[in-house]
């Protein structure tokens, strides 16, 4: 059988005149990803999550729901933490984006990770990737002074992190394993220790 | 997702033209309700004009008092800021008690506005929606209508708006300042958003091209507001019912006051029945409980979402009568 060679009269609709305007509205994207300069082609509709994944090879960030409902696609853009699929990649062009294997030179990053290990923050490990990077960046928002809903309103932010802070600024990454106590034990203690380490 | 064609903004001018010149063509915010909508197939452009790089995300005090917050802020900064803290609690309330924080740092005050219902039936595409395709019929008032509307529906759409930002901004008399083709202008936040009617898919005020630019705040004259929302879960979970309140109370009367709800209708609802009854009357539980009475008296319930009507005259008296330092309100 002779190999379909697509030629410029293929009537749209077909799979390989799809592809070729596709590729037609392919757009160039620049952006930091851990620390390293990439430089990307990309179809418009590839989400940030997607870019990372598949054309970046970065697996550890995590495809749960794509509707931003479990946070599992958490990484940080510019230090400030975000879901990953509800952004389109085109959006981040110049942006300097942090993903969980780019957290291994991160302190806050490296303690939290011990922590859930020693608390035993998970159980299928699948959110774990998005629980941590959304506390890195949930523990700078608390240092910046950023409030909560549980944090009294007479106050510009909150003063302690307690249990009621922390799950409310953590509401965003759910576990289906149901690890949140171990989860919650895990950024407390990080957290304390990241304050010692400050000192 | 369709394919579509994405360009990026160098100005305001720039965005408005390229919009113009693109039919079908929307133009992009943060992204965490349009992008999930169009990997949906629900909404369709052709185009997307992304305006996040221009100067819009400006938080500015202004000369009158009140406060300017730029349509490309971000959900977090608003809510953090020292003078939305102190001066418009219920703003900041609102803010962080939709979404998550993931969302609130991307999310923007334009697109807050923009968004669009959670209503199943809108996102389902097996489903009769009038809101998705015009005519089609709407499986929502037949079907599982617990999230829907209880204020001014119609039989074409009982669907509900779900920001938590636009009730406090319905309460507050916000305006919106629009660019467009034919220029800038003003319209009041209370005419932005639109009853469904028999055209439920024409959602706000905007022309063809017009792209939000700020929001405005008057000065708020009281001493106390408060936003308060009602849901399934404790956080990270649409409202069945919200109350946006600010009350001024002179020698034990009502000086002013300032009355949305959330949760319950087509677009943030401001309780202006309630407000006119409430306005110079003392401020006791009787006059808060005819108030609310009178303003709800409209309401009208479908087979799951009854509870809706007693939740919010409880809610509202739990909020205005804890604002008016009335005991026995909680």
């Amino acid at each position: 059988m002779t190999p379909r060679v697509p030629d410029a009269a293929e009537p749209q609709g077909t799979a390989a005149a799809q592809s070729k305007i596709h590729d037609s509205l392919a757009l160039p994207l620049s952006l930091r990803v851990n620390g390293a300069r990439r430089e990307l082609r990309l179809d418009p509709r590839t989400s940030l999550l997607d870019a990372l994944r598949d054309h970046l090879q970065l697996s550890g960030t995590k495809k749960g729901c794509d509707q931003g409902a479990c946070g599992a696609c958490t990484v940080l853009v510019n230090g400030q933490r975000v879901l990953s699929c509800l952004s389109l990649a085109l959006q981040h062009e110049g942006d300097d984006v942090t993903t969980i294997e780019g957290l291994v030179n991160d302190e806050a990053g490296h303690v939290l990770q011990a922590g859930f290990i020693e608390a035993d923050g998970f159980q299928c490990g699948y959110c774990t990737p998005g629980q941590i990077c959304s506390a890195v960046g949930m523990l700078h928002e608390f240092g910046q002074g950023v409030p909560s809903a549980v944090t009294p309103i007479a106050s510009l932010s909150a003063t302690t992190l307690n249990d009621e802070e922390l799950k409310e600024r953590m509401s965003g990454n759910l576990c289906r394993c149901g690890a949140y106590v171990g989860i919650c034990d895990a950024i407390r203690t990080a957290h304390e220790r990241l304050g010692r380490q400050a000192r | 997702m369709k394919p579509f064609e994405y360009v990026r903004a160098a100005s305001t001018a720039s965005a408005l033209d390229e919009v113009a010149h693109r039919p079908n063509s929307k133009f992009l915010g943060g992204g965490t309700n349009l992008v999930d909508l169009m990997r949906e197939n629900i909404e369709q452009p052709d185009a997307l004009v992304d305006i996040t790089r221009l100067p819009f995300s400006e938080i500015r005090e202004r000369e009158d008092g009140g406060l300017s917050l730029g349509a490309g802020a971000r959900n977090t900064a608003v809510a953090s800021h020292p003078v939305v803290r102190a001066r418009y609690p219920m703003l900041s309330e609102a803010i962080l008690c939709g979404a998550s924080g993931q969302i609130r740092n991307m999310a923007t005050v334009g697109g807050n506005l923009m968004q669009r219902t959670r209503c199943f039936y809108f996102y389902d595409e097996a489903a009769r929606c009038n809101k998705r395709q015009p005519g089609a019929g709407c499986d929502a008032i037949e079907g599982f209508n617990r999230i829907h509307a209880i204020l001014g529906a119609s039989d074409a759409c009982i669907a509900t708006h779900p920001s938590d930002m636009c009730v406090a901004l319905a309460a507050l008399d916000a305006t919106v300042q629009v660019s467009g083709p034919q220029g800038e202008r003003t319209m009041p936040f209370l005419e932005f958003h639109r009853l469904p009617g028999d055209t439920p898919h024409i959602e706000t005020e905007l022309k063809p091209g017009e792209l939000i630019t700020s929001v405005e705040l008057p000065p708020l004259d009281a001493a106390g507001s408060r936003y308060r929302k009602i849901r399934d879960r404790s956080s990270y979970a649409f409202a069945l019912v919200s109350v946006a309140a600010a009350v001024s109370i002179r020698d034990g009367i009502v000086a002013d006051v300032r009355l949305a709800l959330g949760g319950v209708a087509h677009k943030p609802w401001r309780a202006l029945e309630a407000e006119r009854l409430l306005r110079h009357a003392p401020a006791s539980l009787e006059h808060l409980r005819f108030a609310v009475d009178a303003e709800l008296a409209a309401a009208k319930s479908f087979v799951h979402n009854h509870f809706k009507i007693e939740l919010a005259k409880r809610a509202v008296v739990s909020v205005l009568g804890g604002l008016m330092g009335l005991e026995s309100a909680r």
